[in-house]
């Protein structure tokens, strides 16, 4: 019944207009209704009129003695005209840009809703510069982060919702819904390329407040959704699979079909080469315990344990990062892994504390911001084959290769908490992402693993030891053996 | 003649004596230590007791040795972004009072401090990679201390990047990626366990 009470909105391709400077408005949604606020282009900055938002937000403006005060039920802003900075209620802040006059009339960028007016005002004031919306009141209105990318003869539509939120697919004839439990959706519906007879997914829009509609193609034949929580946001993924008969009866034009085109560093179905990254070596010993034991030695110690005991059981080939005490740069480390075509990179590495109490082994996975997952959505760019037309190549950049695996890492980092748990002591929080230099260029899950504390005496004790060590790499090889299994049993529907 | 001589040099004998008066009585007298009683009932809010303050996040090792606590402390206020970015990184930096670690190498200086497009650039000297223990604990809250305690205070920062010598490093001790910006995380941030602040 909620949804019916507000109009939604959806917010396409807004970054595009802000690119391109237009003046465009910003869209106010609240419960009894949307309307718009004109937005001005001041020395490259959004801004918008204080009259503007004194009409909608019951503001009263009064210029006097060279400063603004604007006054909403006894609560009051102070701007000094040509400064970036407001008095709020007595407490001072900054503003990207200064109040200025244009067209007649005082500006203040837009950015003083939520930074000055959002803290005096009753109700609550949610910007969203990015897309130019305005959100009023207790309203849900998730952020919706979307992703269509080819899998195999399939593809993979991938929906970050943030905050948390609710989500049903259903599909019926030619279209597949997904209805969001929300007021309405905060979303940039990325482009759907595959067209005619070769198309899975033909478009993707918005169908009413709350609900995306994907009209689905003619090499559609099933779905399969699920969804997982991802910090604080409700990942769905919907696989998408494609119909064998169709794409026989029908051969995409070559060269050569855009279905079959090797994907860059898909998940592989097994594991035939593992890259095992002994942290530190040579002149950087890493961290150092107070009886001398230093985190390089006990990294290789630990890789060469682990090397035999994954050849003996998956016959996998192990490469080392290093074999001996020598420094190895973070981009050689993981150039060794993309170069080898890991299937897995594991980076081992010991801890330290400036308390000597901390202790326990974490799981680190890399962590990307959403500037960082833009860059790394670049398009893909056409270049001519050998023999005449043209293919279509992802380009990714290097130190953003980990991007598209962190699912699969972060579902590696879990299988080796599982396993790690009841053989090693573990830390408070044993899994958690952190932009870690030698992961972030890995075209493979990966992970980072702190053994432990050798700033703790026990654990230094421990780390050094053989009981340990053995204990330790037998919970990893068990772990990576979990993961094969994971990864074949998923590999049907990605292969 | 003479008698505008005898003038002149008793008008230069009179300033002589006033120039000497100031200089080893008057001065001393107006700018010298005050009275004990004085800096007794100053010392409690020393040093910054005399500019005006704002009040700021800063960040200190919390008891379990693996996270962050944010404490509202004093910090002299600066007029603009840059000059109250630069008067919280020189807080953050200064040995906090007992019983708050920082996670910050003690002697950390700050050398430069600018912001562009909602970037803070802190620039910090070199002992900082020299004095921080191993361990990539360590290195986040070291990094993440100084990123929170300008995106925490501050709106008109985004993001962080910190350089070392003025120059831009890969990672300060082998773990975490310093060559672009690093935005807030709170992750590593706990509730106060510790003594409650006010110091």
């Amino acid at each position: 019944m909620w949804s019916t009470l507000v109009l939604g909105l959806f917010v396409l391709a807004a970054r595009h207009l802000a690119g391109q400077g237009g003046a465009g408005a910003l869209t106010l949604v609240a419960r009894d209704g949307r309307r718009s606020i004109p937005i001005a282009i001041v020395n490259n900055r959004e801004y918008v009129a204080l009259d503007d938002l004194a009409a909608t937000f019951q503001l009263a403006v009064r210029e006097e003695s060279g400063a603004l005060t604007v006054s909403y039920r006894g609560r009051t802003i102070v701007l000094t005209p040509n400064q970036a900075l407001a008095s709020v209620a007595g407490r001072l802040i900054s503003l990207p840009a200064p109040t200025a006059r244009a067209g007649g009339r005082w500006v203040v960028p837009v950015e003083f809703i939520s930074r000055a007016l959002a803290p005096i005002h009753d109700s609550r004031l949610d910007l969203r510069a990015a897309s130019r919306l305005l959100v009023v009141g207790d309203l849900r209105v998730p952020r919706l982060t979307m992703r269509y990318e080819p899998v195999g003869t399939g593809a993979r539509l991938t929906v970050d919702a943030t905050p948390q939120t609710a989500s049903v697919v259903a599909q019926e004839s030619g279209r597949m819904s997904i209805r969001f439990e929300a007021d309405a959706l905060d979303v940039v519906i990325p482009p759907v390329q595959a067209q005619g007879t070769t198309a899975i997914v033909q478009a993707i829009r918005a169908a009413d407040p709350a609900t995306l509609a994907i009209e689905l193609g003619p090499r559609f034949a099933g779905f399969r959704a699920s969804t997982q929580t991802v910090d604080a946001s409700t990942r769905l993924v919907v696989e998408l699979l494609a119909n064998a008969a169709t794409e026989t009866a029908a051969p995409p034009p070559a060269p050569p079909p855009a279905g079959e085109l090797p994907t860059f560093g898909g998940p592989t179905a097994t594991i035939r080469t593992i890259v095992i990254d002994a942290g530190h070596g040579g002149e950087d010993e890493g961290t150092k315990g107070a009886n001398g034991t230093m985190e390089k030695d006990v990294t290789l110690a630990v890789a060469r344990r682990l090397r035999a005991v994954l050849e003996n059981r998956l016959g996998a080939r192990v490469v080392l990062t290093r074999e001996d005490d020598r420094s190895v740069p973070l981009d050689e480390r993981t150039a060794a892994a993309n170069n080898n075509k890991a299937d897995v990179f594991l980076s081992l590495h010991a801890n330290g504390s400036i308390r000597p109490a901390t202790s326990g082994a974490s799981i680190y996975v890399a962590a990307f911001t959403d500037a960082d997952r833009s860059a790394a959505a670049l398009a893909p760019a056409r270049v001519p084959i050998f023999g005449g037309g043209s293919r279509d190549i992802e380009l990714v950049p290097w130190n953003l290769a980990q991007i598209r695996h962190v699912d699969r890492s972060t579902e590696l980092a879990r299988i080796l908490e599982h396993e790690l748990e009841t053989r090693v002591p573990l830390g408070a929080r044993p899994i958690e992402q952190a932009p870690f230099r030698v992961l972030e260029s890995a075209n493979m899950p990966a992970a980072l693993i702190e053994m432990g504390y050798l700033t703790n005496d026990d654990q230094e004790r421990q780390l050094a030891g053989a009981a340990f060590q053995v204990a330790f790499v037998q919970a990893v090889a068990d772990a990576i053996v979990r993961f094969r299994d994971v990864l074949s049993a998923g590999s049907g529907a990605d292969r | 003649m003479n008698q505008r001589r005898t003038a002149g040099v008793i008008v230069l004998t009179a300033l002589a004596a006033n120039l000497a008066w100031v200089l080893f009585v008057g001065l001393p007298q107006w700018y010298g230590t005050p009275p004990q009683s004085a800096v007794a009932a100053a010392a409690p809010v020393a040093p910054a007791a005399t500019g005006r303050k704002i009040k700021a996040r800063l960040f200190y090792v919390g008891e379990d040795g693996s996270t962050l606590v944010g404490v509202e402390q004093d910090v002299l206020y600066g007029e603009g972004a840059v000059a109250q970015a630069k008067a919280i990184i020189e807080a953050q930096l200064a040995a906090p009072a007992e019983p708050w670690v920082s996670a910050v190498p003690p002697g950390t200086t700050l050398r430069a401090l600018f912001i562009a497009r909602g970037e803070a650039f802190v620039d910090l000297g070199g002992e900082l990679m020299r004095a921080l223990p191993g361990g990539s604990l360590n290195e986040m809250l070291t990094i993440y201390t100084l990123v929170d305690a300008l995106t925490v205070n501050l709106p008109a920062v985004n993001a962080v990047q910190l350089l070392v010598e003025g120059k831009e490093v890969e990672t300060l001790a082998g773990h975490i990626d310093l060559r672009r910006p690093l935005a807030q995380s709170l992750a590593l941030v706990a509730e106060p366990t510790g003594p409650t602040d006010g110091r």
